[in-house]
């Protein structure tokens, strides 16, 4: 009797990656920049792609970013790790105590130290316990909450500036213009020339007012990019999420590995706090608003890859700051740019044969055009679903594409092997 | 064998009760390192409760006890209903919008409601459930995000629909003929047990008959075992993720009726928030079994009312309940897991023992 395949887990041949070379990621961002330069010049709402709009989107993703840091540091590892927002709530926390009494470096560093414990204990748990990595998640997202609320209590109730939720103003990192750059791009920016103006406009958001912590963030991404794709310890850390038995044949103490990565994981998730803290001035309850969670949707969008996960949080940073800027009239223009991509998907899924998608991407693509047609703008609320919306989305139709790491999320014993 | 039994029972009664005591010490040190009186908390904690307490101790336990009952439905096929706590506001609001215009009068506009809720609730994890069915998307982060668009669109609905003229934006008031008196069981309380709370007896009933007692259950509970055998034995497992999503669902739905109907009467803002996270807990603690539940909802909500008094008894916040609860859910199911091994080895230790004994009592006879 032939075992019918799960059906869960459809073994599709998987689809050759092409290659992402440089030539083609300078021609994805161009040919980014001018769809939204068009849809600014049909449109008329100029927030759509103004610096402003792309600081505050640099602003909005690098949290988010640095939280699917962490996400790719624990589950390639093979520990799925959804206790990111409890994490970063105690992160938070660490950088508002810290932050306040004694500057942004301790906050950085308490911040990461708050976040690598959290990780220690998914770690304890998932590693060595061997209980349910989304359990333990959950577990620890309670108990962070409560950690960090309690905490707050304890440490900020009478001081002055502070109160039982709220955290007294914290010092700053400092910021900084790129000399010379940032001045440049804002007298481009600012003649409005088609496509020109918006390629200034992007420069010009990521090199004024960049926070030393922003660029610290960048380099912990190209640092787990080259640690862990270009080093030994990268290659045993990916093969304990791959195959940890395999591994452990090798000689590879899976167990550390697997702690290390996920003390990491949890230190990223500290460091998102730190991040929100600095941009915030204080440390407030509530304030990290489901990040880690976006974080982790992040990290699957960009298919468990660190190009991918910056995509994804660029994204969410994007819609995320058009939200807070100027809010509907953005996002209304936003609803006609994804209607036009819709119908473009629609087109190269017809040309790949695949009918019945290209014509579901092909209606909601015309439903998108009309209902911006038919309206002038679109409610805050719904506004503030978009990440969340487009999320869905993505992985709706993406989903199938996606490839974790194949024993993400699997219970391993030492001694299996054999 | 029969002693065996009865020492694996032994110790999978054990682990919850270390861990809750493992979880008292936790955050006795915790309290000691902050410099909170731990004596203080500890006796206002474990004070008798009062008459009026008691009665809220059953209310919110029965609530929780929905709640958890949504997230085990998942749970025993692992599946993660993330979403229960955005199923639950989106039912608990359109459900009030019924009642509040009240279409039927009396307890027929109360039966409508709750049938609503469960409908509205089914609905909200059934998007989840599909995604998964049909594109295969981790019912984990579709029930995340699930959870945050429901936020926005209740918000968005609650402003259309809300009255107008208070302060506190809300749906209209169910009309007194549909409200519930609820029962005055524990003489001295003030305050009386949600009607609505039989619902959680029927759905712990049905959640027990549903699991034991019949084909579904047994096919729920095979591919939550192993899936390749479900499969291999013509189970449909897909159609068992999407039944199992829409009941999840659907019990995520009741959440908020006692609630609705005993005591706020309206859907407004202010309407309980976190019940989502909380029931995943208390089903951990459980371990996914009815009577388990029960034990675990009542824990949870004694803790959380006994810990009200605490800032002004103690002056300590608390939250820190919160930090019990956590550290319970985490050391428990590190029990269950430390218990499981220990059986295990127990079971190898036997069988090995037994097989030389057979060894032992056949080598002679060969030797013959």
């Amino acid at each position: 009797m032939s075992v019918p395949s799960p059906v869960l887990a459809p073994e599709a041949p998987a689809p050759v990656a092409r290659r992402l070379t440089w030539p083609w990621v300078l021609i994805g961002i161009a040919g980014l920049i001018l769809v939204l330069a068009l849809v600014r010049v049909v449109t008329g709402a100029d927030d759509v792609a103004s610096s402003g709009t792309l600081r505050a989107a640099v602003r909005a993703a690098t949290p988010i970013a640095l939280a699917g840091l962490g996400g790719l540091w624990s589950e390639r590892a093979g520990v799925v790790n959804i206790g990111l927002e409890g994490m970063m709530i105690i992160g938070t926390f660490g950088a508002g105590w810290a932050g306040y009494q004694w500057g942004p470096w301790a906050a950085l560093a308490f911040a990461l130290a708050f976040g690598a414990i959290a990780g220690l204990l998914h770690a304890v748990a998932t590693v060595t316990f061997g209980v349910d990595h989304i359990v333990s998640g959950v577990a620890i997202n309670i108990i962070a909450l409560g950690a960090a609320q309690y905490l707050a209590d304890l440490a900020f109730t009478g001081v002055p500036g502070g109160g039982p939720t709220q955290s007294p103003q914290v010092k700053l990192m400092p910021s900084f213009d790129v000399p010379g750059v940032a001045d440049l791009a804002e007298t481009i920016e600012g003649k409005h020339w088609f496509f020109v103006s918006d390629l200034a406009a992007l420069v010009g958001g990521l090199t004024s007012r960049v926070s030393l912590l922003t660029v610290l963030a960048l380099l912990v991404f190209i640092a787990t990019w080259w640690l862990l794709w270009h080093t030994t310890f990268g290659l045993r850390i990916r093969s304990c999420g791959e195959s940890p038995t395999a591994a452990e044949t090798l000689g590879v103490n899976v167990y550390l590995y697997k702690y290390a990565a996920v003390i990491i994981s949890g230190a990223c998730a500290g460091m998102a706090g730190a991040f929100l803290v600095n941009d915030a001035t204080v440390y407030r309850d509530g304030q990290t608003g489901g990040r880690g969670y976006i974080g982790l949707a992040a990290m699957i969008f960009g298919n468990w890859r660190p190009v991918g996960l910056l995509a994804g949080s660029g994204l969410f940073g994007f819609t995320d700051a058009l939200r807070l800027r100027s809010g509907g009239e953005s996002v209304h223009a936003l609803l006609a740019l994804i209607g036009l991509m819709l119908l473009l998907v629609a087109a190269w899924l017809f040309r790949r044969g695949n009918r019945v998608q290209a014509a579901a991407a092909a209606l909601v693509g015309i439903g998108l055009l009309l209902l911006f047609a038919s309206t002038d703008e679109v409610t805050d609320d719904f506004t503030g679903m978009t990440p969340y919306l487009t999320t869905l989305l993505v992985l709706a139709f993406a989903s199938q594409r996606l490839r974790m790491p194949k024993a993400d999320g699997v219970r391993y014993r030492r001694g299996q092997a054999g | 064998m029969k002693r065996l039994n009865l020492r694996q029972t032994g110790l999978t009664l054990a682990a919850p009760v270390l861990a809750i005591l493992f979880a008292l010490i936790v955050t006795s040190l915790v309290l000691l390192v902050a410099g909170d009186p731990v004596g203080k908390v500890w006796s206002t904690i474990f004070s008798e409760p009062k008459p009026r307490t008691l009665v809220n101790i059953v209310n919110s336990g029965s609530v929780l006890y929905l709640s958890a009952l949504a997230a085990a439905v998942g749970f025993k096929m692992n599946l993660f209903n993330i979403g229960v706590d955005g199923q639950y506001r989106i039912a608990a609001f359109v459900a009030a919008w019924v009642a509040g215009e009240a279409w039927l009068p009396g307890f027929l506009n109360v039966l409508l409601a709750v049938i609503v809720a469960m409908l509205v609730g089914a609905f909200w994890a059934g998007i989840a459930g599909l995604l998964r069915v049909g594109r295969g998307v981790s019912e984990v982060i579709s029930t995340i995000m699930l959870n945050s668009i429901a936020t926005y669109l209740v918000a968005w609905m609650l402003r259309k629909v809300a009255v107008q003229g208070s302060n506190n934006i809300s749906t209209k008031p169910i009309p007194e003929s549909s409200r519930l008196d609820g029962f005055a069981l524990i003489p001295g309380a003030p305050n009386h047990i949600y009607t609505l709370s039989l619902l959680a007896v029927i759905a712990g009933f049905f959640y027990w008959a549903l699991l034991n007692r019949t084909v579904f259950g047994f096919s729920l509970r095979a591919t939550g075992q192993s899936e390749t055998a479900a499969v291999a034995s013509g189970i449909n497992v897909k159609r068992m993720i999407l039944a199992a999503m829409l009941i999840s669902g659907a019990i995520a739905g009741l959440i908020g009726m006692p609630l609705l109907f005993g005591s706020s009467y309206s859907y407004g803002v202010t309407f309980q928030p976190g019940l989502g996270f909380a029931g995943i807990a208390v089903a951990l603690l459980g371990r996914n079994h009815p009577v388990g539940i029960a034990f675990g909802a009542l824990l949870f909500a004694f803790l959380n009312e006994q810990a009200n008094p605490l800032q002004i008894q103690a002056g300590v916040s608390s939250e820190i309940v919160n930090i019990i609860q956590g550290v319970i859910v985490l050391s428990v199911v590190v029990a269950y897991e430390v218990v499981n091994r220990v059986n295990n080895a127990a079971e190898q230790r036997r069988v090995a023992a037994e097989l030389d004994t057979l060894r032992g009592a056949k080598t002679p006879e060969a030797v013959a």
